[in-house]
């Protein structure tokens, strides 16, 4: 089973396409070229939802289809889930 | 594999394709919905058309108040139209507009006469149109002749990998047979717009882009009083795992397609002269930049969700698609076609391409599309700022 999905090999998250347990050994794919990835899970993750393929500082930025989606604004472990609460717009601050 | 696919439709007087076969009832203003909506009722097999606006417009926002409601009756799923205004000018502009494209069309006044006699007027007519056109028979017509526009909503991060990027599969090749297509949603391109640039046909084509999207970043720096969070992505996008516009952004323009190239820029609810893809600037909101898309002629919509947006149009058929599972089983009621197999690697996308074609098909020969089936009928006008 593929438990989460990246859309090219820069992004630095990936989008959980079931829901993830804490604590788990889940595996990945890369949409691009179809490499497999693993990463293991801190904290529970929906289904749609993102998980960190590495830390992160705040002021970091998050990439995703190989571009910017805004930057870290707590601190990111690898594991942990990535949304409104670690990670804002660039845009219209 | 659409280059072979025949549909079964309407060829309308000017040539043009529809595949919805509507008389409308068609109010100039706000105060002539009653009328409208009366005749509606006495008629059976008439849609009327009730909306907010027509009364004080000026400038540009009265040009595409006109643009709207000449395009809503020339649009070619539309057989003949009803037109009914408080006075006869602005109603017979309307009328004239929409009679360029050869259907019936009368235009009826409500001053000097009230609505009783209006309506008793109107529903004589209506009842000759509706009867007339009920013997229109379908023909068989080139798949390439369908004018197709897209747009999400309601979108989450299976959108971007799923939905979407099916959508693209669709628009890659439907353009390479000569179709025509639409895409919009100007400020819901913001962190992608370089993508989106990068696409553009020629150089004049990318500057007409860049600046129908600088113009809306404008206004939305000039009335923002936060982020947008909530509105742009909304709480639904939020709820599905999309965290920013710029995430939002990069989902939406896989519907672009991998190949194509869009040719031009349409202002809201302009008509494309040509076939292709085209780039109109519109809001992101789905009803009111649907109803845009009809007005412009579009005679099928297609529309990715994530997490459900329930749209749906009077004119064109809106066909949803979603890639979310839990989505396809909890809202099932408002999806045509399920292409959640992609996750998983179970489906590619040109399988599920293939399937949204064949999807696109049978709702052009007659399948009602969910939205429709449900009477989802939204039919929400864009205004530029307030009236006089």
């Amino acid at each position: 089973m593929i438990h989460f999905l990246v859309h090219d090999p820069a992004d630095t998250v990936g989008v959980a396409v079931v829901d993830l347990a804490a604590g788990a050994d889940v595996n990945g794919r890369d949409l691009s070229n179809n490499e497999t990835l693993t990463a293991k899970t801190v904290e529970e993750i929906p289904l749609g939802h993102k998980l960190a393929l590495r830390d992160f500082s705040v002021g970091d930025t998050v990439i995703k289809y190989g571009c910017e989606i805004g930057k870290v604004v707590a601190p990111i472990q690898a594991g942990q889930h990535v949304h409104v609460h670690n990670l804002k717009t660039k845009r219209w601050a | 594999m659409t280059t072979d696919r025949k549909i079964l439709a309407y060829r309308r007087e000017n040539g043009r394709v529809g595949v919805r076969n509507h008389v409308i009832i068609l109010p100039v203003d706000d105060i002539s919905n009653a009328a409208c909506e009366a005749v509606a009722n006495n008629i059976k097999g008439t849609l009327g058309l009730p909306h907010a606006y027509g009364r004080l417009q000026f400038g540009e926002d009265l040009e595409l108040f006109f643009r709207t409601m000449i395009g809503t009756g020339s649009n070619p799923n539309v057989a003949a139209a009803v037109v009914i205004g408080i006075e006869p000018g602005w109603t017979q502009r309307i009328v004239d507009g929409i009679a360029k494209t050869g259907k019936p069309v009368a235009g009826f006044s409500i001053e000097g006469q009230g609505d009783i006699a209006t309506v008793a007027q109107a529903s004589v007519k209506a009842k000759e149109f509706v009867q007339w056109a009920s013997e229109l028979q379908r023909t068989e017509c080139d798949f390439s002749e369908l004018y197709i526009s897209v747009k999400c909503g309601e979108s989450d991060t299976t959108t971007g990998l799923a939905s979407c990027p099916t959508v693209g599969n669709v628009i890659d090749k439907h353009c390479a047979i000569g179709g025509t297509a639409s895409f919009g949603e100007t400020t819901e391109l913001t962190g992608a717009e370089h993508i989106v640039a990068a696409k553009a046909a020629n150089e004049s084509v990318r500057q007409q882009f860049m600046a129908a999207f600088d113009d809306y970043q404008k206004l939305v720096f000039g009335e923002k009083t936060n982020d947008l969070s909530e509105s742009q992505p909304t709480k639904g996008n939020i709820a599905g795992g999309l965290t920013t516009i710029e995430e939002k952004a990069l989902g939406n323009v896989e519907k672009l397609g991998k190949k194509t190239r869009f040719v031009g820029c349409l202002k809201p609810g302009e008509a494309p002269t040509g076939s292709g893809l085209w780039f109109m600037d519109t809001s992101s909101a789905a009803a009111e930049a649907v109803t845009l898309w009809a007005a412009s002629g579009a005679v099928v919509h297609l529309f990715p969700t994530g997490q459900g947006n329930v749209i749906g149009n009077p004119i064109e058929p809106v066909i949803k698609l979603s890639g979310n599972p839990k989505t396809v089983v909890a809202m099932k009621d408002h999806i045509d076609l399920d292409v959640a197999p992609i996750l998983q690697g179970e489906m590619t996308l040109d399988e599920a391409g293939d399937a949204l074609i064949e999807m696109i098909v049978r709702t052009a020969n007659g399948r009602l599309t969910a939205a429709e089936a449900l009477g989802h009928r939204e039919f929400v006008m864009t205004k530029l700022y307030r009236s006089a």
